[in-house]
């Protein structure tokens, strides 16, 4: 072979660094890409290389890639490459860069991937002015799929599923994504251009550059929509589809720039520093405490407590469960509170299940109730039947339902609403009845009740009126249970 | 350890977050949204993301996006949801993306209602998206087991590469019981394969897309793989007096619970019956199941749903034995007296041997 000596040459327009030199993530002609000859992707593909190697970011970028002709472009591009569901890289987007705000982030997505499947997740990455930069191509057709209408094809146009044109009356109009963005208040640059003669994709280079810088400067949302030619859907040859981007599709999508607010954004503060690890179980409320005294002396409680709160809401019915089932807790013992979980919490009534016990807890559903509390008539009429023969109701009322009267079970009926009025707050009866409870839970101790109350009634008048309503109600079952047991 | 009173839901973040889980991406729904609460409240305090998505369908989008950047992340939801998150979860699976995502579960199919109900089983552990794919799933049966179930998840999810569901029913997640959390958080660390926006990651490619068959082909092998490896790594279940059982009663959750106390109840009147409670849903604790057969005369399988796990359970016990199911559905819950009908009918009907009551066993002792 004979040696063929080159003229010295320089490269003024070579391969973009952020280009892979060979595409070897794709398996065949591995020198070319997998785009049509005259396709825009390609001219669009090299403006946002260049703009990477011009920002100097590409160690920085990560380029989330949707479905669509483009969800190959991972092909081709030497940054870290995320390939998402149809329709959905913004919301992908927005953890990525959320997780690592110094990256780049750009969502590169078509019009039926960004304009109808994944309409909800652009709107809102936008209105959350998520700090990433999206480029949108618009080619008026679905490509990949081999030319289905879009949102944004003409009226007229023709397409596998619109074979004798887009209707207004059908399809409805070609949708204006950067119309619509820009009625937004957080995005910071919205700006349609075109690839349909070299003038416009001059302007479209600095646009793509523009939106990523802005995000190399923190300053937040960046979109820009991309008109570009699909030669092979559209049936045409690339130069005439080329100049059908500037004659024909730039009449329904004017170019120009809808949003700019790029020179009074204020770039993003930095995340404030993550605390230490070891500052975590304060944080989050679940840090060891000192051992209290009853640990290190365990009482000898023998209680297997089954009971039944319920009455309307308002009248503190699960507070009273949680008392019970933090006292339990405090003093050592097994416990587990349930709330109710049926319709009845949506019209105005509650109960909950509460167990204590000196043994581990199998089922925390109540049954049969060993104690039911029942707060109003409703609650009594609903639970009477359940509770387990030799327990107590608890029944706040003047009269005692006569025909709830069962012989097996024992009963205290007060109008505790009443008793509660008059040592301060009717709304304290709650407080009366769980008084009442604990002469039968005698067991348990009265310092636990006292520690529990002051975990969960968060002011120290209720404390106080909640300690004095308990004495209340200890005392009452006292005067009554002598006649009632 | 300090035990704390706290509902199931609200120790499912605090383990995460102790668990290095630094994303929360989420969506409310009943009974599942004080997970997405305390979330609002703890993650940014931890340092964290927190987001309330626009949809299901975006807030599994957000976890893909935050488990391809390496991050521990999970989200919260309930049937409905759920079922809007499928498409995510499928491309997580196929992208090999960890997340953690919690399903407290209401009353379906549809809107269904608000009650607790155990009718996400199929949709959970069989997949509800596309393609030969599994999720690994965690069956919680307390408070505790929430936060102990969460922080397990976040390592499964990171050593299969993973989604991992927790799988609870709306009463685990609102019943409040004593819970004690580890002390020492697990650090966060990216993984090497994620995509992280680095000169080192740079280099890395998420994708479930492969268009060569013989390529995808390779790839669904290394998932079932995957599979294979934790049901003989993974598979946990709790046994209760079920080695010696004639009769097993097998449910998770909190029909866990309840048959733990008609274990005792049997075992009291001489009749000789045990429990076996999946922990995990998938891998399903079938082996476990098959060794039960050899001492068992009957299953009884007691679920809040149509008999969704039942299916795995005769699939199992593969015809050797019969198995009954008892259920009940749109948040009423299986009694206890109503599985005791069909433990006391069984008992005659195969007539079960006789043991020791347990009064009987403890006077034998003294």
């Amino acid at each position: 072979m004979s040696s063929v000596s080159f003229p010295e040459y320089e490269v003024a327009f070579g391969r973009p660094d952020s280009y892979y030199e060979k595409y070897e993530r794709k398996n065949e002609l591995s020198h070319a890409t997998h785009y049509c000859p005259g396709c825009g992707h390609g001219t669009a593909h090299k403006m946002l290389a260049e703009a990477i190697d011009g920002l100097a970011i590409k160690d920085r970028t990560v380029l989330i890639s949707p479905v669509g002709c483009s969800v190959f472009a991972y092909y081709y591009f030497d940054v870290g490459n995320v390939q998402a569901a149809h329709g959905r890289a913004p919301a992908v987007a927005t953890a990525m860069k959320r997780s690592h705000p110094g990256s780049i982030v750009i969502s590169y997505q078509g019009d039926g991937d960004l304009a109808a499947i994944g309409m909800a997740e652009i709107i809102h990455a936008a209105n959350r002015g998520e700090s990433i930069t999206v480029i949108f191509i618009n080619n008026g057709i679905y490509s990949m799929t081999g030319g289905q209408v879009a949102p944004t094809t003409l009226i007229g146009m023709k397409s596998m599923t619109t074979p004798h044109g887009r209707s207004v009356e059908n399809e409805g109009y070609p949708l204006h994504i950067c119309e619509l963005l820009a009625t937004l208040e957080a995005p910071v640059y919205i700006e349609r251009v075109g690839l349909g003669d070299n003038k416009q994709i001059a302007q479209a280079t600095k646009a793509v550059r523009k939106a990523i810088d802005n995000q190399v400067k923190g300053l937040g949302f960046s979109i820009v929509e991309i008109l570009s030619p699909c030669p092979t859907i559209w049936k045409m040859n690339a130069v005439d589809s080329q100049h059908w981007v500037r004659d024909v599709m730039e009449k329904t999508f004017p170019l120009g720039v809808f949003c700019d607010k790029t020179k009074e954004a204020q770039p993003h503060a930095p995340h404030p520093a993550a605390p230490a690890l070891t500052e975590l179980p304060k944080i989050l409320g679940i840090e060891d405490e000192p051992e209290l005294e009853h640990a290190t002396k365990p009482r000898k409680i023998d209680i297997d407590l089954h009971v039944r709160v319920a009455g309307f809401g308002g009248q503190g019915v699960l507070l009273l469960g949680e008392i019970l089932a933090q006292a339990g807790l405090d003093a050592g013992l097994h416990v587990s509170w349930l709330p109710s979980y049926g319709p009845e919490m949506r019209s105005g009534t509650s109960n909950c299940h509460v167990r204590v016990s000196s043994e581990s807890i199998d089922s925390p559903l109540v049954t049969l109730p060993d104690v039911l509390v029942a707060m109003n008539e409703p609650s009594l009429r609903k639970f009477d039947d359940s509770v387990r023969p030799g327990g107590w109701v608890l029944y706040n009322g003047d009269e005692f339902p006569a025909d709830c009267y069962r012989p097996d079970v024992k009963v205290l009926a007060l109008p505790f609403t009443k008793v509660a009025h008059e040592i301060g707050d009717a709304r304290a009866a709650n407080m009366v009845m769980l008084g009442a409870l604990l002469e039968i839970a005698e067991d348990l101790p009265q310092d636990a009740i006292d520690q529990a109350l002051r975990q969960l009634v968060k002011t120290p008048k209720w404390v106080e009126l909640d300690t004095r309503a308990l004495l209340r109600g200890r005392e009452l079952f006292r005067e009554k249970c002598a006649v009632e047991v | 350890m300090t035990k704390r009173l706290m509902k199931g839901n609200e120790a499912v973040v605090r383990a995460a977050i102790m668990a290095g889980c630094r994303g929360f991406y989420g969506y409310p729904i009943t009974p599942a949204s004080e997970i997405t609460e305390s979330a609002a409240e703890l993650m940014p305090a931890a340092g964290g993301v927190f987001l309330q998505a626009e949809s299901e369908v975006a807030a599994i989008n957000m976890l893909y996006g935050a488990s391809s950047a390496g991050i521990r992340c999970m989200t919260s939801s309930s049937g409905p949801g759920i079922s809007l998150m499928q498409e995510g979860i499928s491309y997580m699976a196929g992208a090999e993306l960890p997340c953690v995502i919690a399903d407290i579960t209401r009353g379906g199919p549809g809107l269904g209602n608000l009650g607790s109900e155990q009718s996400d089983y199929h949709q959970v552990v069989k997949g509800g998206g596309n393609g030969s794919y599994k999720t690994i799933v965690l069956a919680p049966h307390s408070a505790q087991e929430m936060a102990d179930l969460t922080a397990l998840a976040f390592e499964l999810a990171d050593k299969y590469r993973n989604p991992v569901f927790l799988l609870a029913d709306g009463f685990i997640g609102q019943m409040m019981e004593p819970v004690e959390f580890p002390q020492i958080a697990v650090a966060p660390k990216v993984p090497d394969w994620a995509v992280a926006g680095t000169k080192e990651s740079r280099g890395n490619l998420i994708t479930s897309l492969h268009m060569d068959i013989n390529e995808l082909e390779q790839h669904l092998i290394k998932l079932q793989a995957k599979y294979a490896q934790a049901e003989r790594e993974d598979v946990m279940s709790e046994s209760y007096f079920a080695d010696d059982a004639e009769i097993v009663l097998v449910g998770y959750g909190i029909m866990g619970r309840i048959l733990k106390a008609v274990t005792v109840e049997a075992r009291e009147m001489g009749l000789p019956v045990g429990l076996l409670r999946p922990i995990t849903l998938f891998p399903f604790p079938k082996l476990e199941i098959a060794r039960l057969t050899k001492k068992a005369k009957a299953f009884i399988v007691v679920e809040m749903s149509n008999g969704q796990m039942v299916e795995d359970v005769r699939l199992a016990v593969n015809g050797a034995r019969p198995v009954e199911f008892v259920n009940r559905m749109g948040g009423n819950v299986p009694t206890h007296e109503q599985v005791m009908e069909v433990v006391n009918r069984l008992a005659r009907e195969l007539n079960v041997t006789r043991i020791q009551t347990t009064e009987e066993a403890r006077l034998a002792h003294v």
